[in-house]
């Protein structure tokens, strides 16, 4: 079971300089699966991400993916590999065009010029930025500058996407399209990995849920097992949180 | 007649239309016929190019990629005094050096790249690391009595000799230069629309998230690197050739870095006329300056320093941005 599962995170620690940031965590996700990850802020959660995108090396442990061990391999090589990762605080290139933008992603699977312009396209499309397509990146509104993050991690035809706080900062109703997109995203086969802060987003869109508080893996499962985890709701939700949201 | 494009558009390799391809045209041969209609401008001219050549060279990897270089010098003494020392000692033409100076610019830009993009250097440090290596080759082109030593080299006149790259008249050199300086806009307008051009915007605009999307940030700035310091060394080859005297000073000298990474800063680094546009303004200003304040040397470094803290307060983006600007206002206010 362990050879063939999708992506297989085994026993990652990292610190910095003596500091914990990630300790022993260990999870497993299944192709075409949306998994949760929660926690407060500074547990960890990008620690995690990055460990597994390959920008930052752990100190212990092993991350695989499709069956192939990932450490000491390159950002760009886990790229091509089909990961792709958002970043929480959104990296636009400002001086290209929103279209450049995506493109960038797209060259990594063709080299035709014509048949990248036509994926980035689609793309666009896709997530309702073709109207901003010739506009420089640096004109483009926050909910824009977001979406814009998302459709260049899709321009690289993920098998997997690292989704982080892609909807920090919007309002109910943008959330609401980024969730759509994310749900059509899903439908398409791609396996997502999501750290959100938004309970109610998460439980609506996770099949399973991991925890984690102070670098540590405190709980996974599904949603609302989770929720009901005496320490999560310690850690995190704090008592009637999740009962009150809903 | 609509402007028809002449191949194939797309939004990531914009084509030219019909009508900037004749005005293109019309230039060129306005610049052809130049040395009959005022031959006492050619010696500006010259330089013009020269350093148009070299300007596009830092360009490639300042203004594109975003690693500003503080001294290119070191690829333009290497360039110059690699031919002029295989010419010295073993008759080489500098027709076959210039290749041999390409290819040392080439492999001392990949060394200084391995040692500064493995680790990921950027801005300040990037700027620091070239400085140091133009100064390394300084002082050794000034200790070094076998290749000239502080003295630097002259290099034998053998009379009017093509083959050789002696010329009794300016017309050669300016022809040699300009045709060079078009083949390096041509490279560069080429390069623009591929896949690596994109990757070099991608890199300059933020390394991260280019990693992340794929791109191989360290191979990219080494393709740059290479070019840009192959294109550098081709033009002090040139320069050698022109003049027939180089020191280490006026090569390696931190004096001629600036000179070259001034010209695609004022005329727009990132863009493919960048450093012909700001050759155009900077050259004859700085021989301009050289001839009327002959006994005060350094005056025009001094002027240079003016106009480069008016530029980069007023025109971050070179001249080609402060145009762009003009015709960005004019289409709005058209529209």
């Amino acid at each position: 079971m362990k050879n063939n599962s999708f992506l297989t995170v085994r026993n990652v620690s990292k610190s910095f300089r003596g500091l914990d940031a990630i300790t022993n965590v260990s999870l497993k996700l299944n192709p075409g699966e949306i998994l949760g990850l929660i926690g407060p802020n500074g547990a960890g959660k990008t620690t995690l991400f990055n460990l597994i995108t390959g920008f930052l090396r752990p100190n212990s442990g092993s991350v695989l993916f499709l069956g192939q061990n990932l450490m000491g391999m390159k950002p760009h090589e886990i790229c091509k590999m089909g990961m792709a990762r958002t970043f929480q605080i959104v990296k636009p290139f400002s001086q290209l065009s929103t279209l450049e933008n995506v493109a960038v992603g797209s060259y990594n699977r063709m080299s035709n010029v014509k048949d990248v312009e036509e994926k980035t396209w689609e793309i666009l499309k896709f997530v309702g930025l073709d109207k901003r397509a010739l506009d420089p990146a640096s004109n483009l509104t926050t909910p824009d500058r977001k979406r814009l993050e998302l459709a260049r991690a899709l321009g690289t035809l993920p098998k997997l996407l690292l989704l982080d706080e892609v909807m920090a900062g919007l309002n109910p109703t943008e959330q609401e399209e980024i969730i759509d997109l994310v749900r059509k995203v899903r439908e398409t086969g791609t396996a997502i990995f999501i750290i959100e802060h938004h309970m109610r987003v998460i439980m609506g869109l996770s099949d399973r849920i991991v925890v984690i508080h102070h670098g540590v893996c405190i709980a996974a499962g599904e949603p609302r097992v989770v929720c009901e985890d005496e320490k999560v709701i310690e850690a995190y939700l704090g008592k009637g949180a999740y009962l009150a949201e809903n | 007649m609509p402007s028809r494009p002449m191949q194939p558009t797309t939004h990531l390799r914009p084509g030219f239309s019909r009508k900037a391809w004749i005005s293109l045209g019309l230039v060129l041969v306005a610049l052809h016929l130049l040395p009959w209609v005022i031959p006492n401008v050619l010696h500006v001219m010259i330089m013009i190019f020269l350093y148009a050549i070299m300007g596009q060279g830092w360009n490639v990897l300042g203004g594109y990629v975003g690693q500003f270089s503080f001294g290119h010098s070191v690829f333009f003494g290497l360039g110059a005094y690699v031919s002029s020392l295989l010419f010295v000692n073993l008759g080489w033409s500098p027709w076959f050096g210039i290749l041999f100076s390409c290819a040392a610019g080439i492999v001392l830009g990949l060394f200084i790249g391995f040692l500064s993009f493995r680790y990921g250097l950027k801005g300040p440090f990037f700027a620091l690391i070239m400085l140091a290596f133009a100064e390394i080759f300084h002082i050794i082109a000034m200790e070094w009595k076998a290749v000239g030593g502080a003295l630097g080299i002259l290099i034998p006149l053998e009379g009017n000799s093509p083959a050789l790259m002696q010329f009794m008249d300016k017309e050669p050199f300016y022809f040699i230069t300009l045709w060079m300086m078009v083949g390096s806009l041509y490279l560069v307008w080429k390069m623009e629309g591929t896949r690596m051009g994109l990757y070099f915007l991608a890199t300059r605009e933020d390394h991260d998230a280019s990693e992340a999307l794929g791109v191989d940030t360290f191979k990219v700035q080494m393709v740059a690197m290479a070019i840009s310091a192959g294109m550098t060394a081709m033009g002090g080859t040139i320069y050698a050739q022109y003049l027939l005297y180089i020191d280490p000073d006026s090569t390696f000298g931190l004096a001629n870095s600036v000179e070259i990474m001034l010209r695609p800063i004022i005329g727009g680094p990132g863009t493919i006329l960048g450093p012909l546009l700001g050759s155009v303004v900077l050259t004859p200003l700085s021989e301009i300056t050289r001839l009327a304040f002959q006994s005060y040397s350094g005056v025009h470094l001094m002027i240079y320093g003016l106009i480069l803290v008016v530029v980069i307060m007023f025109l971050p983006n070179g001249i080609i941005g402060l145009v762009r600007n003009v015709f960005y206002k004019m289409r709005k206010r058209a529209g």
